[in-house]
């Protein structure tokens, strides 16, 4: 028997798929991603209509998914993440029903649980062989992690995986086996190695971002939970890198050892395994090809699945084992609410990922941004967007100092004894208001362009579209 | 405290709104070097509008004019002042003379803005071999100088001689400099390190500077003020002595003692006005001190 089948258009026919089905894709491959345009291309011209996309994040690069919501291709879109893309052209209305917005633990509970099925998932898979058992750490595309898609082959009630280095069967290092796969093709090239990996993952040379990042490994030195056993997220933003880099030189400093890094992995959360600041990390998605090298070659260095990653339906997860985590915001207001959903005008450019659920799960939530962006305060009266609660939000790090949630007097007591700058989230206001003046309101339109869904299934928001 | 000081172009927007966040006890808002002829108008507008709406509360603020032989400097001096920065640098400074020029133009601003007089201080920049010669002239020339900084590229030119980092060739200039202001009873600042991204040679550069008793270090990047204030910050050992000088100093007090000593040295106003300066130099770093 073989699962291998010569072309997308043969799958297609072969798993009779139909208007008004539901297909799944991961995003590994990041905005170096082919698989998804692929797909969606070969369906459209099949002349198949009323799709439903449910793609765990949807980058630049798939524009052309804006072309076939025109055409009537795809009529249903559900992701943790879109890009300012096709985020802007959601935001204009182009998609008649309201985007799914999850987080990256919501969507595989959701998935197991059966409110959001799947049809068809295709995966993308940097080697696979014959019969399907695939893994992103091996071939030219290697993404490392294939966190994201595990849900996917578990419950989509057909599995498709697609790869650009077909290998005999059995590959025996893989991630997904073959017991879920129902058919393998093999295509020339299923990204871009550039967008799927960048090279290097950099600090900030900023000042203002460098300011920011001593703060933080300030603020966790002076938390109580930087100790043996601590365990650690950061993004892979510049502030944020060079953060685990200033507590990276704490912990050697001070011979603290860590228990496990966890999330989207870079370089900087690799060295700081290597220097002996985490016994292991725990990857649901590579950032680098360091991460990517790492993961291949390090045992310590362990693959989990977005739902070991962050499912509040699964028995446990990672992020509830968490002490720290460090996030970005677009906008926080004076209630710590986060949006990282829309930009100041609106426009969805981002979406939850891991923020809501690192956030619920972590015993510390640090976000960290600038005061001001461009023209504006990053404080604001309400967030345009609710993408994490306030209350799972504990500290807010800017270059202008620290705001501690009133719902956590203790840790704010501790920032201020460590000679830390405290201060009242208004007052944060207050001073970047200062600058920047007050900005009038935006005016938001009446249709509701996307549901945001919280890590327990429940509607946390929703955005509305752009006028 | 007065352990660093920070240059920032005064026509770059994105800086002054971050100016006093980076740490620097004071900053050095430029309208001098780092803004072309052109853009002299520009930067005075915006330094000027940084200093009204930013406040400033976490540094010191200094600006640097443009040197008395131009156009520019009273123009400066006309924005500035009237928003009462911490201190004006008067640059290629090489005679009491000079300075008395800045000192007398600001009195008559101060008088009309009915500000206090000397409410703007000054800050000479020393980097002439003349200006060196004639640092405790300066230094002393009016009340109005309380600070002062050397300038050690423009003086080597002066000087015929390569600015090296090992900086031989600025050595008696430095101790002069040192000498003259503590015989004035100001404080003095030490020429900036160069190389930004050689942070061993900046702390070599920096405890030399603060071994022949400058007060602090001059900066043109960010990245150095963080280790010049660990230099020119109290070391644990000190604050430790504070402490025990302190409590003795309190000690004798109370049962009426005249002399007191501690470990067999003789306490006197010295030491005690030294251990107060450490002491409140720490309060100012966040470290805690139970008193």
């Amino acid at each position: 028997m073989s699962k291998v089948v010569s072309s997308l258009n043969e799958i297609i026919d072969l798993l009779k798929i139909e208007d008004g089905m539901t297909v799944s894709f991961h995003h590994h491959l990041r905005n170096g991603d082919y698989v998804l345009n692929m797909v969606l291309e070969a369906l459209a011209q099949k002349g198949l209509k009323n799709l439903t996309v449910n793609a765990s994040s949807v980058f630049d690069t798939h524009q052309p998914l804006i072309g076939h919501i025109q055409n009537g291709v795809v009529t249903g879109l559900e992701a943790n993440y879109i890009g300012g893309v096709v985020g802007r052209a959601i935001s204009e209305g182009v998609l008649a029903k309201p985007v799914t917005f999850r987080t990256h633990g919501g969507r595989p509970s959701d998935i197991s649980k059966g409110t959001a099925p799947i049809d068809v998932a295709f995966i993308a898979a940097p080697t696979a062989d014959t019969m399907g058992n695939c893994t992103g750490k091996y071939g030219k595309s290697a993404c490392g992690s294939l966190g994201y898609a595990f849900a996917d082959a578990q419950y989509a009630k057909k599995v498709v995986v697609i790869t650009d280095n077909l290998v005999p069967y059995p590959l025996t290092d893989f991630s997904i086996p073959e017991i879920y796969v129902d058919y393998v093709l093999e295509v020339d090239s299923i990204g871009n190695p550039a967008g799927i990996v960048s090279g290097t993952t950099k600090i900030t040379r900023d000042p203002v971002g460098l300011v920011m990042a001593q703060y933080a490994a300030k603020a966790i030195q002076a938390s109580g939970l930087l100790k043996n056993g601590m365990s650690f997220q950061t993004g892979a933003g510049g502030p944020s890198l060079a953060a685990a880099k200033f507590l990276m030189d704490i912990m050697l400093k001070e011979g603290v050892k860590g228990s496990f890094g966890l999330g989207g992995i870079t370089k900087y959360m690799v060295d700081m395994m290597n220097a002996g600041c985490f016994e292991s990390l725990l990857d649901v998605q590579c950032f680098d090809l360091d991460a990517v090298e790492s993961i291949r070659t390090n045992p310590r260095h362990r693959e989990i699945s977005a739902m070991q990653y962050a499912s509040p339906n699964a028995k446990s997860c990672a992020v509830d084992s968490l002490d720290v985590v460090i996030l970005g915001a677009t906008e926080i207001d004076t209630d710590f609410n986060v949006n990282v959903h829309t930009d100041s005008n609106g426009y969805i450019m981002g979406g939850s990922g891991g923020h809501s659920d690192t956030a619920a799960g972590a015993k510390m939530a640090m976000i960290i941004a600038p005061l001001t962006r461009a023209r504006l305060s990053i404080v604001v009266d309400k967030v345009l967007c609710k993408s994490t609660p306030g209350n799972t939000i504990d500290v807010l790090v800017t270059q202008h100092g620290i705001a501690v949630n009133p719902l956590k007097p203790e840790l704010a007591l501790r920032f201020k004894d460590a000679g830390l700058p405290v201060c009242d989230i208004h007052e944060l206001k207050r001073v970047a208001e200062g600058i920047t003046g007050v900005p009038k309101r935006i005016k938001l339109g009446d249709k509701t362009v996307a549901n945001v869904i919280y890590r327990d299934g429940t509607l946390l928001d929703t955005i509305k579209s752009v006028r | 405290m007065r352990r660093s000081i920070l240059f920032m172009p005064g026509n770059n927007p994105g800086m002054l709104l971050n100016a006093d966040i980076l740490g620097a006890d004071g900053i050095i808002l430029d309208l001098e070097d780092a803004v072309s002829p052109k853009e002299k108008d520009a930067a005075r507008i915006l330094v000027r509008n940084a200093i009204k709406y930013l406040g400033y509360r976490k540094s010191e603020v200094i600006v640097r004019i443009n040197s008395l032989d131009t156009e520019f400097w009273t123009k400066d001096l006309d924005e500035i002042v009237p928003f009462k920065p911490d201190f004006i640098m008067v640059p290629k400074i090489s005679t009491a003379a000079d300075i008395l020029v800045a000192d007398e133009y600001i009195t008559k601003l101060e008088e009309k803005l009915g500000f206090e007089k000397n409410t703007v201080k000054l800050m000479p920049l020393v980097e002439t071999a003349l200006g060196v010669e004639n640092a405790y002239a300066i230094a002393s020339a009016t009340p109005r100088v309380r600070a002062m900084l050397l300038g050690g590229e423009d003086l080597t030119a002066d000087l015929r001689c390569k600015r090296t980092k090992e900086g031989n060739e600025i050595f008696y200039s430095r101790s002069r400099i040192v000498v003259a202001c503590r015989a004035a009873g100001i404080d003095c600042y030490d020429t900036p390190f160069t190389d930004v991204n050689d942070a061993e040679g900046l702390i070599k550069d920096a405890e030399f500077a603060k071994s022949l008793g400058f007060t602090g270090k001059s900066s043109i990047s960010p990245r150095h003020v963080a280790d010049i204030n660990a230099v020119f910050s109290p070391t644990q050992a000190d604050i430790d002595y504070a402490i025990e000088v302190m409590a003795i100093i309190k000690e004798a007090k109370e049962k009426g003692l005249g002399v007191v000593a501690l470990r067999g040295k003789m306490i006197d106003a010295p030491i005690v006005n030294r251990a107060v300066q450490v002491l409140e130099a720490a309060k100012a770093m966040g470290v805690k001190i139970d008193e």
